[in-house]
């Protein structure tokens, strides 16, 4: 099995991780009567594992360059009080309700703002040489304060239209027909990647996987988009807000036009999207060559010219603008923005971050790992409620999970032993 | 400048140091030390601890800067304030904990902080993976691990890599602190035919080392040091092992070459080692 895993080329991490993943999803679907797996409960998994998410893959390449951010969730809850502010309280002085400009200034003030106040934090551990966990330890309790002063503590609500279709919900999915050309765009890139990959090695002569493990792999990977898909899709929207939709586009209900698809939710969209940016940043640029050198060894990295104090600036700048995303997911989700948002979101980072295989020693970690860390963490939190169990249970079993996870992690993988990294 | 090697005296020194001083705090850690470096040449640069060999060497890295003296590189006097104004003027230095990142794997050290990037900008890894193995089947036919981390490769294989970063940059001046420190035997004996390898090139290595057996082998010159002053500067063939370690002990010319001793190096026993 593990020659036959080298032989494709599979990081070993990555399949220990899905195995985990697929028995927590079986054993809460076997406990709850068939009602964990379900188009529902998916759908419903990835709207709400989406923040994290976003947040996890830059902690990865913070914790990579042998940093960590405590301060995402308090950023989050600035972020999201300072965006709740712009589009329900500033922008409707200018610019008439629900203007469909309105979530793109919010976006964009929020991106900006967030990208300052990672850089702050950069800069302080950068160029200043405080430690980043004194220094985001500082910035959660600055950033939570903050998030209170931006309203003395006052909800916001109600946010604007566009801007809560950012947060998934009924109307915030693009549907069945528009899932299957992202479905259908995904796996042409799958295949296309594939082929280019294996025709430059070819090119340079060098060692390809064989043939068939090409075609399994492409296979598995189209497989899955297509299985996400077909589940997503079968998750139909309540009769109720079917007929509200018909209504609006001025078409009389019958049986069959009532069944309208979920499709893709757009929070898992922005996801998707965040994740295989950062991906190509991480493998495929200097930037994140650099970032997986100034990890293993900084020195080293110093010495072959690289500016580790700007780097180390600019990769708290990313943590604060994709903070500022998750901010709009999760106040779009909840439909209004409270000072408490995101509170301990940065131990739920952290922990997907390290239960996805990312070394808390630096120079390792991936994306990809994060994102199943993520989506691990939440399913466990959201089957336990599934089945009532107990919120301090809730904590105590996620807090053992946590410790778990990083050392079968310990145990059973040499350090640096993923070939893929 | 002594008159050394005969076979040298018909080029020009790649790099010399002359009337270098450097101190820290009062402490002349290098005072009025002048030495020198041909083509084809491998030089050791000897001393205990202290004896300023490194701040020395440093200064030709761009680590340090020194307080009087010059850098003449190919005849010219060059100013070396950091490691890049080194590597420009092709001087490239092997650091004693060989400066890779463990968690890369060898094409992805050699190419640190200078990738090939294709027409998009993305890093283009099959060219610099085939680069790699060129250069490195050069070094060292055995190598095959290219698509691990370095960490997973043995201490010669890393200090392949880091000589094959080195050539990359088309080291004409190539620095090596302790070279063999922390090999096997076997390692050093490989170590050895590369550094021979790069001297047939034409490169001029100079090899820092307190341990005399490794630098007697390799080096066909000595510059040896104490207390921050140039003890003299011989040809390795010339001396005995008890020679060097009176020069490296008590800082004195052995007697039959005290006509090699040059300008800047102490030619008798000097007062401080007679305390």
């Amino acid at each position: 099995m593990t020659r036959l895993l080298a032989k494709m080329e599979v990081d070993r991490r990555l399949v220990g991780l899905a195995v985990v993943l697929l028995i927590i999803w079986i054993g809460f679907d076997l406990a709850s009567g068939g009602r964990f797996i379900t188009p529902r409960n998916i759908f419903n998994l990835s709207v709400q594992t989406a923040s994290v998410a976003v947040m996890a893959c830059g902690m990865v390449l913070i914790i990579v360059t042998r940093h960590i951010d405590l301060s995402v969730g308090a950023i989050l809850g600035v972020l999201a009080m300072i965006m709740g502010v712009v589009q329900s309280d500033i922008l409707p002085q200018f610019l008439e309700y629900n203007h469909p400009m309105t979530w793109v200034i919010t976006l964009i003030v929020g991106l900006i703002i967030g990208g300052a106040i990672g850089s702050i934090q950069g800069l302080a551990v950068g160029y200043l040489g405080v430690p980043a966990f004194i220094v985001t330890l500082g910035g959660l309790l600055v950033w939570r304060g903050a998030a209170w002063w931006v309203t003395q503590g006052r909800t916001v609500a109600p946010l604007d239209h566009n801007f809560m279709l950012l947060g998934g919900g009924i109307e915030g999915t693009i549907g069945a027909t528009w899932s299957w050309v992202v479905a259908a765009i995904a796996i042409a890139a799958i295949i296309y990647a594939a082929i280019k990959d294996r025709r430059r090695r070819l090119s340079f002569e060098f060692p390809v996987k064989p043939i068939w493990a090409e075609y399994t792999n492409t296979a598995i990977k189209a497989g899955l988009v297509l299985i996400a898909v077909i589940t997503l899709n079968a998750y139909h929207l309540p009769e109720r807000a079917a007929e509200r939709i018909l209504e609006s586009r001025g078409i009389a209900a019958t049986a069959e036009n009532l069944v309208i698809s979920h499709g893709i939710p757009i929070p898992l969209l922005i996801v998707a999207l965040v994740a295989i940016v950062l991906t190509i940043v991480a493998k495929r640029t200097r930037f994140g060559r650099y970032v997986f050198a100034i990890g293993g060894n900084p020195q080293a990295a110093e010495l072959a010219g690289i500016n580790v104090k700007r780097m180390t600036v600019a990769v708290f700048a990313l943590m604060g603008v994709l903070c500022a995303i998750s901010a709009a997911i999760s106040s779009a989700r909840l439909q209004s923005a409270g000072n408490d948002l995101g509170t301990l979101d940065e131990l739920r980072v952290i922990a997907a971050v390290v239960i996805g295989g990312t070394s808390l020693a630096g120079g390792l970690g991936t994306i990809y790992g994060a994102l199943i860390g993520a989506l691990v963490m939440q399913s466990l939190q959201s089957g336990m409620a599934l089945l009532g169990v107990d919120t301090s249970l809730q904590s105590i079993v996620i807090g053992l999970v946590l410790v778990l996870a990083v050392f079968s992690d310990k145990y059973f993988h040499r350090r640096y032993s993923d070939p893929t990294a | 400048m002594p008159e050394t090697n005969n076979s040298n005296t018909d080029k020009n020194p790649l790099v010399e140091m002359r009337d270098i001083h450097i101190s820290f705090g009062g402490v002349k850690a290098v005072d009025g030390v002048s030495i020198d470096l041909y083509p084809g040449e491998v030089v050791g640069v000897l001393g205990h601890n202290g004896a300023g060999k490194s701040t020395l060497i440093k200064v030709l890295s761009g680590a340090y800067q020194a307080d009087s003296g010059q850098i003449i590189v190919d005849g010219r006097e060059a100013k070396i304030e950091n490691a890049r104004d080194a590597r420009d003027n092709n001087i490239e230095t092997i650091y004693q904990n060989l400066a890779l990142a463990d968690n890369l794997d060898a094409a992805q050290n050699l190419f640190l902080g200078r990738e090939f990037t294709d027409k998009f900008g993305f890093l283009d890894d099959a060219a610099m993976e085939h680069k790699a193995r060129e250069v490195l089947h050069r070094l060292n036919p055995n190598f095959k691990k290219f698509t691990s981390p370095v960490s997973a490769l043995s201490g010669g294989q890393r200090q392949s890599v880091a000589i094959a970063r080195a050539l990359l940059f088309e080291a004409r001046v190539l620095i090596m602190d302790e070279p063999c420190a922390a090999l096997g035997v076997h390692e050093t004996r490989m170590v050895g035919e590369l550094i021979d390898q790069l001297k047939r090139d034409g490169l001029g290595i100079l090899l820092i080392s307190h341990d005399l057996h490794d630098v007697f082998d390799l080096s066909d010159r000595l510059h040896v040091m104490k207390n921050g002053k140039l003890v003299g500067t011989v040809p390795t063939k010339d001396v005995t092992h008890d020679d060097v370690l009176g020069m490296i002990i008590l800082g004195k010319m052995p007697e039959h070459l005290m006509h090699l001793a040059g300008p800047g190096a102490t030619n008798a026993p000097n007062k401080e080692a007679l305390q």
